[in-house]
């Protein structure tokens, strides 16, 4: 089952955005993400969707957009 | 046993404000302050050597702590940021104090050396007696407005500490400290280079692992991040140590916090904030946690609880 939007309600609780990214945008040139948002992201996903993600898997690109968030909480959540 | 003596601290006169900054980079001064809690921070001038802030921050610490230069037993010198690559300014400062023959340790771990002095010292203090460490710190020789998002952060400073065996205001009840080598790429700075870092994986690992070092540094000893009553931090950005005090569940209001006038000062900053904090307040009242975070990725915490 699709992810997506468990994360855009996270990225909308951490980021001041109005709309939705698109799944393959980045979201650290867009600038929905930076440094101070982005640990927030990563707590956001690990309530939402009742997963530890430890600090070796915390690799910005591995939150970079929709799609790359949800491919890895795909490898996380079988 | 091991306690901590004394502080001390030395800036550079000439003050750098975000305007001035904003000049350099393109970037807007007010976005600086709201990006990073900075408001302006301190060049050295040219000539000026990491030597010359470290031996003015050691005679302000030794000053404070009523202590002659020659009862110290053991020089710590942390910098990121030295002029050469060897020898590092532990023993041209130890020269300076007039000693010797006293043996002398350089710690070149940016941001997160002088926690790391201090944690050793407090192992050292035993066998050395009273161990003067010593961080100083020019950043700003160290990095280039082609990269503004680092170069709006960080100013120039020293400060200094005196780990004793026998006494001080409060006693060094232990430590944690902590390295993880695959982050060796994330912070760095090469020979002949400019300062390297990617905010994004330093901000995302510091977040986590620091309040996770402080709270299990305080769990070991039965102690709540809510029972310490003064948080002394390296001073790297405002809105991590708010991040900080948000993990541990601790009012931001037991932070101290001076990164607004000094900017990061790398492993500077924590004696620096230490030095300040420790002026307005003579007498803590309740347990003292000193944490930090820098190359390496280095990182943990040091548990003081004050004497009555």
């Amino acid at each position: 089952m699709s992810k997506q939007a468990g994360i855009l309600k996270v990225i909308h609780a951490v980021a001041d955005i109005d709309g939705d990214p698109a799944p393959d945008e980045s979201l650290f040139d867009s600038g929905t993400l930076d440094s101070f948002t982005l640990p927030d992201l990563v707590t956001g996903l690990e309530e939402e969707f009742g997963v530890s993600i430890p600090d070796s898997d915390l690799v910005p690109e591995r939150f970079d957009t929709i799609h790359k968030i949800e491919a890895y909480l795909d490898s996380k959540i079988v | 046993m091991a306690f901590l003596r004394a502080f001390g601290a030395y800036l550079p006169p000439d003050i750098v404000t975000n305007v001035d900054v904003a000049a350099s980079t393109g970037k807007d001064a007010a976005a600086i302050e709201r990006a990073t809690g900075i408001r302006e921070r301190r060049y050295a001038a040219n000539g000026v050597t990491v030597l010359d802030l470290g031996v003015a921050a050691a005679q302000d610490c030794l000053a404070k702590a009523k202590l002659p230069a020659d009862e110290i037993g053991l020089i710590l010198f942390s910098s990121g940021s030295t002029e050469r690559s060897f020898p590092g300014p532990a023993s041209s400062l130890a020269a300076k104090l007039g000693l010797t023959t006293v043996p002398v340790i350089d710690l070149p771990i940016a941001s997160a050396g002088s926690l790391v002095g201090i944690a050793l010292a407090a192992e050292l203090a035993l066998r050395y007696g009273n161990i003067l460490i010593v961080a100083s710190e020019i950043m700003s020789r160290c990095i280039t407005f082609e990269d503004p998002d680092t170069a709006i952060l960080f100013g120039d400073g020293a400060g200094a500490c005196i780990v004793s065996r026998d006494s001080g205001f409060a006693r060094i009840v232990d430590h944690a400290l902590h390295t993880d080598g695959n982050y060796a790429e994330s912070l760095s700075l090469a020979h002949g280079g400019t300062l390297h870092m990617v905010g994004l994986e330093v901000i995302l690992q510091a977040t986590r692992k620091i309040p996770r070092a402080i709270a299990d540094l305080l769990s070991k000893h039965g102690l709540t991040p809510g029972a310490a009553a003064h948080y002394l931090m390296h001073q790297a950005n405002l809105n991590l140590i708010r991040k900080v005090a948000i993990a541990l569940k601790v009012p931001e209001e037991k932070f101290f916090v001076n990164i607004d006038a000094y900017g990061n000062t790398s492993s500077a900053s924590l004696l620096i904030a230490a030095a300040e904090w420790h002026t307005a307040n003579q007498n803590p009242n309740g347990p003292i946690v000193l944490a930090a975070f820098g190359a390496g990725f280095s990182w943990g915490a040091v548990l003081a609880v004050p004497v009555p």
